[in-house]
């Protein structure tokens, strides 16, 4: 054992110093927070005492720990693995065990799990494989080794950048398609139809942060404000949707405006907070202005959209209105206006992309490039910043503004619950983890963000705090996002294929 | 107008606002070392209320819980040492590594240890409200009015007074010892700081953890005067702990504390004489106006942008 585990660098006495170290740290974070549980009880709070979670918190730092330092002195590669596959099930065996599990003496639960039937071994198999692979394969292992995955990285890297039309293409045609892959399946469009929701406003929130670089964090006030103006003015003035549309837009571009010029002085950080602010603000107003807003009740039975103006989707149509149906002679069906709402926010999405793409060539778009980069050469050459910041802000926010009519229009009832902070900032993760700039990153990055949370939707309470773990872990790992090389948009004398291979090489 | 409730305002103004400015004094010292909003430090004074209450039910099954001043300092050492070595890890986890890189990456970082930490503590705890029976009971009448009587209750007085003796220990702490000067140094130059002997890691390590008990004296304080906590307690507090070190101008100890006091009074009279429901958009109004007019703050130093 301590052959295997000693190096000419580090001594079996070091490494058993810093487990101590670790294993007392864990011991401290967790001995109140995991080992103790607070139980309601008619008199009052009541204690129960969880120490074998406290255990395996400890035992998984220990393990995960003892991988790092092995890591960090180049040992044994499939030692590594190991140690990191057993870390990753005492760290899986302390979370179910969290889960209604009175006995502390039982087996560890994982094995049950495991043993159950066939298809949870193949699962558990799975599991432990597909760790095991990673570990073993993941970067900063061996520098002799270290010849082979950075190659395939810079393959993949040179044909992403070469052919990212081609990509966005193939992905454009993927989504047109998918209906009719999946045009039964009720749940597969509703996804689908989230995620595009979330590509649209992360397009719409790159405009701001990707491209002119503010940091945003109330992104949510727009979208809330496009929610509630179409919702309010579909109720009180009763116009269609195809009015309100525009309208909304307009209004969250207003609010933007707004909201931005006293901020937009101020650098970074501070812009953060106050965009903060602003959208708690928003939020704490739409709670408490009960006669207008409906305050936490929200508002309920909003319009859902027509065809266009020309036909209905709904079962009954109104009187002088002729059906979806009636009007192509297909059998009524619930799934039309879902599918209708599908490709009606596929086209604002790429209505977005394709406003952004092209104010990028134009002077207001190369000028938010050059404001990020570098705000003082700017001024000097003639660039009015606060202009600059205030436009893109503001059409950041119409299409937040168009994302919102949409949301409310699909979803029949808004309420300030769906405009909180987490939203602001699971927006700004897409675009971060994405890649700042990144058309193609955002969608990698909604999917990945909002698809597979929905999609494990029994992991309930776990969701969200596999997905704090995972903003935290993929910061670690890119921390310029995904999808993010930073190419100037206009390049003298080469091809961007030229330049790429240049870089990559 | 009526001055008893103008003083009772004031006292619980007062309370308020010291609370904010133990928490808010995290934000500054860490934006000033490393110049970055520690996102997380309001789930951290989150924790250190769960510390303190948990300990204190520890007190109770061991029978010590009659003893008040043991049980206090128990629950204040307790959750002090324990929640700062959530601050420890935080940095360790979170932010060390992204040190260097790109400004965003570790902002989103901070945000997603933000989330986790709120769920953590919420699958590990529950999602209910915790409440607690009130521990110090009583207080002075200050002043008699025909309507009701000021009191200045001896909670609000172990706060406000606590509250004072940390800020003293803290600022000596800063100005006299080794370990302040290493964390100035750092502030000023951490490349300089390094070049000089000065262990840097080590360094922004402590200032974390200090930054984390005293977030934890905060939580704890929370714990007794109001009597409930639960896991989203450490948003608002820390957006508006923030406010409050932006107030007082960021960098700045006294500042974080003044500024705290400042939204703790503007909040008490805003929900005294104005509407309860819009005290956090007087919160926020002000850190907007204080942004627009004076973006160093009340006692902090101008920024010169060079190129």
């Amino acid at each position: 054992m301590s052959a295997f585990l000693t190096s000419s660098r580090i001594s079996g006495a070091e490494i058993a110093k810093e487990l101590a170290f670790f294993a007392v740290i864990a011991l401290m974070m967790s001995v109140m927070i995991l080992g103790v549980e607070t139980v309601d009880r008619p008199t009052g709070l009541e204690l129960a005492v969880r120490w074998d979670l406290v255990l395996t918190a400890i035992v998984s730092t220990m393990i995960g720990r003892l991988a790092l330092i092995m890591r960090r002195e180049n040992m044994s590669r499939i030692g590594q693995a190991v140690l990191i596959t057993l870390a990753a099930i005492a760290v899986f065996e302390m979370f179910v065990r969290f889960r209604e599990l009175d006995d502390r003496w039982a087996h560890p639960v994982i094995l049950d799990m495991a043993s159950s039937s066939i298809t949870s071994v193949i699962v558990a198999l799975a599991f432990i494989g597909i760790i095991f692979t990673i570990a073993y394969f993941s970067k900063k292992t061996a520098v002799a080794e270290a010849d082979t995955a950075p190659k395939l990285g810079a393959k993949i890297q040179l044909a992403y950048r070469s052919n990212t039309k081609k990509i966005g293409a193939l992905g454009i045609a993927f989504f047109v398609i998918f209906p009719f892959l999946f045009g039964e399946n009720r749940s597969a469009i509703d996804l689908a139809t989230l995620v595009m929701i979330y590509i649209m406003l992360g397009w719409g929130l790159n405009i701001v942060v990707g491209l002119a670089g503010l940091l945003d964090l109330g992104y949510v006030a727009f979208y809330a404000v496009g929610a509630y103006s179409y919702a309010l003015l579909s109720q009180n003035f009763d116009l269609s949707f195809w009015l309100c549309l525009p309208l909304a837009g307009i209004f969250a571009a207003s609010f933007g405006i707004i909201l931005g010029f006293p901020v937009l002085r101020l650098r970074g950080d501070y812009l953060a907070i106050v965009t903060l602010g602003f959208g708690e603000i928003i939020r704490v107003i739409l709670i408490n202005w009960y006669d207008l807003t409906g305050g936490p009740d929200g508002i309920s039975s909003i319009e859902r959209p027509s065809f266009f103006g020309f036909a209905d989707f709904s079962r009954r149509v109104p009187e002088g209105n002729i059906g979806f149906n009636e009007l192509f002679g297909l059998e009524y069906s619930s799934m039309h206006r879902l599918i209708f709402l599908y490709y009606l926010i596929l086209v604002l999405a790429l209505v977005t992309s394709f406003v952004t793409t092209r104010l990028r060539k134009l002077p207001i778009g190369r000028a938010w490039e050059a404001l990020r980069e570098d705000e003082i050469a700017c001024r000097s050459l003639g660039i009015n910043p606060t202009n600059t910041k205030l436009s893109a802000f503001a059409i950041g926010a119409m299409f937040g503004g168009f994302a919102g009519a949409f949301f409310a229009t699909r979803q029949g009832f808004i309420s300030p619950e769906s405009f909180t902070f987490l939203e602001s900032a699971v927006i700004l993760a897409i675009v971060v983890l994405g890649g700042m700039g990144s058309q193609i990153g955002v969608v990698l990055a909604a999917i990945v963000m909002i698809g597979f949370p929905e999609m494990f939707r029994e992991l309930a309470e776990y969701r969200m705090l596999i997905f704090g773990a995972g903003m935290v872990a993929i910061m670690l790992w890119r921390p310029r996002g995904l999808l993010s090389f930073r190419d100037p948009t206009i390049l003298l004398n080469m091809s961007t294929k030229d330049k790429v291979a240049g870089e990559v090489k | 107008m009526d001055w008893a409730y103008f003083l009772q305002q004031l006292i619980n103004g007062l309370t308020l606002g010291a609370i904010y400015g133990l928490i808010a004094i995290g934000y500054t010292m860490v934006y000033g070392i490393i110049g970055m909003i520690n996102f997380a430090h309001g789930e951290i004074y989150m924790l250190g209320a769960f510390h303190s209450l948990i300990t204190f039910l520890i007190c109770q099954a061991a029978g010590i819980s009659g003893i008040l001043p043991l049980t206090l300092l128990l629950m204040l050492v307790v959750s002090m040492v324990l929640t700062s070595v959530y601050g420890w890890g935080v940095e360790r986890i979170a932010y060390r590594p992204l040190r260097g890189s790109f400004r965003l990456a570790a902002l989103i970082s901070a945000i997603g240890m933000s989330i986790f930490l709120q769920n953590f503590v919420q699958i590990a705890q529950g999602a209910r409200v915790k409440p607690m029976q009130p521990l110090i009971e009583g207080g002075i009448v200050l002043m008699e009015s025909a309507n009701f009587d000021v009191l200045l209750s001896y909670m609000q007085m172990i706060i406000i007074v606590l509250t004072f003796v940390l800020m003293v220990v803290f600022s000596t702490l800063i100005a006299k010892t080794s370990l302040g000067r290493a964390q100035r140094a750092c502030e000023q130059d951490r490349t300089m700081a390094g070049l000089l002997g000065v262990n840097v890691d080590r360094t922004i390590s402590t200032t974390f953890v200090m930054g984390a008990a005293l977030a934890a004296v905060a939580g704890m304080m929370v714990t007794l005067y109001y009597g409930v906590i639960d896991f989203y307690i450490g948003f608002l507090a820390g957006v508006k702990a923030f406010t409050a070190a932006v107030l007082g101008g960021i960098g700045s100890l006294p500042g974080a504390m003044l500024g705290g006091l400042l939204i703790g009074l503007i909040e008490a009279f805003w929900s005294g004489y104005l509407t309860i429901e819009y005290k956090d958009v007087a919160t926020f109004g002000i850190l907007v106006l204080v942004l627009i007019f004076r973006p160093w703050g009340l006692l902090g130093k101008p920024e010169v942008e060079k190129v």
